[in-house]
């Protein structure tokens, strides 16, 4: 059943035209960042910048904005012998494979073409993942909210917070801190931003030669091994898991 | 005047006699070196088959050529020196050299050279040994093509690769030194040309000269060494063409100038290192046409440094390009071509039209508060670069590249 629903949700989202502006936006800003820089490495730093702001961003407000134009195909759904559970998973999937199709589409394809390395896959990879929390995150903001407004609205304060606000409190609280050894409390900062584990994902390829002039040597330990990737992960993993559980129990108890 | 004749005499006696060949091996004139060398005389030629000779420490006194056919190997039982040479005009080619002994008073070495002028060694191997090859007092020696592997695993008795102390005009070309504590070390060593050496994985430093000037090192490439390359308390140096990559780590640095002045770095490669190059006290030195790439801190420079020019050097993909203590006034960058500026060039003269100001504000927030590192990328501090560079408030005023270049230079 839930694939079924799942199908649909994607079907209606590509016969809309904003996934489909989405990744010509993503294909064209891709293409053009590889073709000016000159390199290769160049393009992907561009990139980076690019899909930590931009995928966020669409995600959250995409996400959002089709909950409550769904409204009336949830209730219609709500009213039959299913699960909300169910119901609203299908709903997040869709939503979230065709942001990822388009994202594939968008810059998977360039960094194919242009840059397959593993800093490029890594980037291919942590943009996928981002897409994933920040759904998970906009329909959770969305149960929560009473209307379209608030619920767009919290997504867009969403965004600025774990996109630059929460950079400026990290850097805020090294600088009063600064006489401290710090590496836990920035290691703890930086796990409470799904985009700066995803960003600290890419620096662990694209700058292993600074972060192995780190002095610390916890940080070393932990970024010169295996253990920082897998650390990093299972963070990001539990910022999709956490969202989403929390958006489903809302869910049931909420009264449409 | 007496013993300059009698000199004379002695070389015309050696040049009358016909040079003899010495055979030594199983079945051949003589069963051991010892044997052989004690019967040589000078000029000689001693040829050593193939077969595993353990003598102990062999010392040459003559100057004879010792000749390896197929590789005969030397075996110093893991406790003597295994050659010592101490007459000049002595060649030694084609041996295999191993298990060297080592000691805590003395420095036992593969093969070790003292007081001796133009001594020749070439194409031996040497596993295993506390110094690889050890030079003192000597000049005009001529180290070329020698693989000198040492045992990393004997750590406090690990010495250098090729060691050279007090020696001058020594040719050092074409060998492969790996697991020593430094790869090449050079002290109070003078006028000589370091070429084409392979040195990789040492546990110290790649390359290691103090009070050593007027050096040329030339296509030398130094990888995955321990803390990279010291340079220190030297003049007229001359290093083109060299490679310096994969010093990775907190102290390691492609290149460490301390102390280093009125030298020319040209044309050198520097790829992935924590720090490619760090200078501290160095002065009047030339960097010129070098390629900075993927490097966490491309170039450090000390306030304490003046009078260095940086020009035509392109940086590359490194996370920072330049980070200094001080202002840097007296220093100056011209025509580089760094990746980060955002450049245009209205008149298509190659050259940018903005001046371009290479240390960034989050450099600087990272040499204060290191664990800023991790921001690294972040979008926040892309803004707050590009706002720095509009306005500069805390990066230092002078420091700038007035005429960037807009591509690349071909190196």
């Amino acid at each position: 059943m839930m694939v079924r629903i799942v199908r649909y949700v994607v079907g209606d989202i590509l016969r809309g035209r904003i996934v489909l502006g989405y990744t010509g936006f993503l294909l064209v800003a891709a293409l053009g960042l590889f073709n000016l820089g000159g390199d290769a490495t160049k393009g992907l730093i561009g990139l980076l910048s690019l899909v930590l702001l931009v995928v966020p961003l669409v995600s959250l407000v995409f996400s959002t904005v089709h909950f409550y134009n769904a409204h009336e195909f949830i209730e219609l759904l709500a009213a039959q012998p299913l699960r909300r559970s169910t119901l609203l998973l299908a709903q997040i999937c869709g939503v979230a494979l065709a942001l990822a199709a388009a994202l594939l589409l968008g810059i998977g394809l360039p960094i194919l073409l242009y840059a397959p390395t593993a800093t490029g896959l890594t980037l291919l990879a942590v943009s996928l993942v981002l897409t994933f929390v920040f759904t998970a995150l906009a329909f959770l903001a969305a149960v929560l909210a009473r209307d379209k407004a608030r619920g767009v609205g919290a997504a867009l304060l969403l965004w600025f917070y774990f996109a630059l606000l929460h950079d400026g409190l990290t850097l805020y609280a090294l600088f009063l801190l600064e006489d401290f050894p710090l590496e836990g409390v920035s290691l703890g900062l930086l796990s409470l931003n799904p985009i700066d584990l995803a960003r600290v994902l890419v620096l662990l390829q694209m700058d292993v030669s600074a972060l192995m002039g780190y002095t610390g040597a916890m940080m070393k330990d932990l970024l010169g091994t295996g253990t920082g990737m897998a650390y990093a992960m299972v963070v990001l993993a539990g910022w999709m898991a956490v969202p989403l559980a929390s958006a489903v129990w809302v869910f049931r108890r909420k009264d449409l | 005047m007496r013993p300059l004749l009698l000199n004379t005499l002695l070389c015309l006696a050696a040049v009358s006699m016909p040079a003899a060949e010495l055979h030594v091996g199983p079945a051949r004139d003589y069963g051991t070196i010892r044997a052989a060398l004690a019967a040589a005389r000078a000029g000689d030629a001693i040829i050593v088959h193939r077969g595993v000779y353990r003598e102990g420490n062999l010392v040459v006194d003559k100057s004879v050529s010792l000749v390896g056919l197929d590789h005969p190997r030397l075996d110093g039982g893991a406790t003597d020196e295994v050659l010592t040479i101490t007459a000049s005009q002595v060649s030694v080619r084609g041996f295999d050299i191993a298990h060297g002994g080592s000691g805590s008073l003395n420095d036992f070495a593969g093969i070790k050279v003292a007081n001796a002028h133009h001594v020749t060694l070439e194409h031996n191997r040497i596993f295993d040994c506390s110094f690889g090859i050890h030079f003192s007092k000597s000049r005009a020696g001529v180290i070329r093509d020698n693989e000198i592997h040492g045992a990393p695993g004997r750590n406090e008795s690990n010495g250098n690769g090729i060691h050279a102390w007090s020696c001058e005009r020594l040719e050092i070309t074409g060998n492969r030194v790996s697991g020593h504590r430094d790869g090449i070390y050079l002290e109070f060593t003078t006028d000589s040309a370091i070429a084409r050496n392979r040195v990789t994985g040492n546990l110290r430093y790649g390359l290691h000269f103090m009070f050593s000037h007027r050096n040329v090192y030339r296509e030398n490439s130094f990888l995955r060494n321990g803390a990279g390359v010291a340079v220190m308390y030297s003049h007229e140096v001359q290093m083109e063409a060299n490679h310096f990559s994969r010093s990775w780590g907190s102290a390691a640095y492609g290149l460490l100038l301390k102390d280093l002045s009125d030298s020319r770095i040209v044309g050198n490669t520097f790829e992935c290192n924590s720090t490619a190059v760090s200078m501290q006290n160095s002065n009047r030195m030339r960097f010129e046409r070098n390629l900075f790439r993927e490097n966490g801190w491309a170039l450090q420079v000390q306030s304490s440094c003046d009078d260095n020019v940086f020009s035509g050097n392109n940086f590359i993909g490194n996370s920072f390009d330049l980070t200094t203590n001080g202002q840097l006034e007296l220093n100056r960058f011209d025509g580089n071509y760094w990746d980060k500026a955002e450049a245009y060039d209205l008149n298509r003269d190659g050259i940018g039209d903005l001046s371009y100001r290479p240390v960034s504000l989050f450099a600087m927030l990272v040499e204060r508060i290191p664990s800023a590192l991790l921001l690294l990328r972040s979008p926040l501090v892309h803004f707050l670069d590009r706002a720095e560079r509009m306005i500069p408030s805390l990066t230092p005023d002078h420091l700038i590249d007035a005429k960037p270049a807009m591509r690349p230079h071909s190196l």
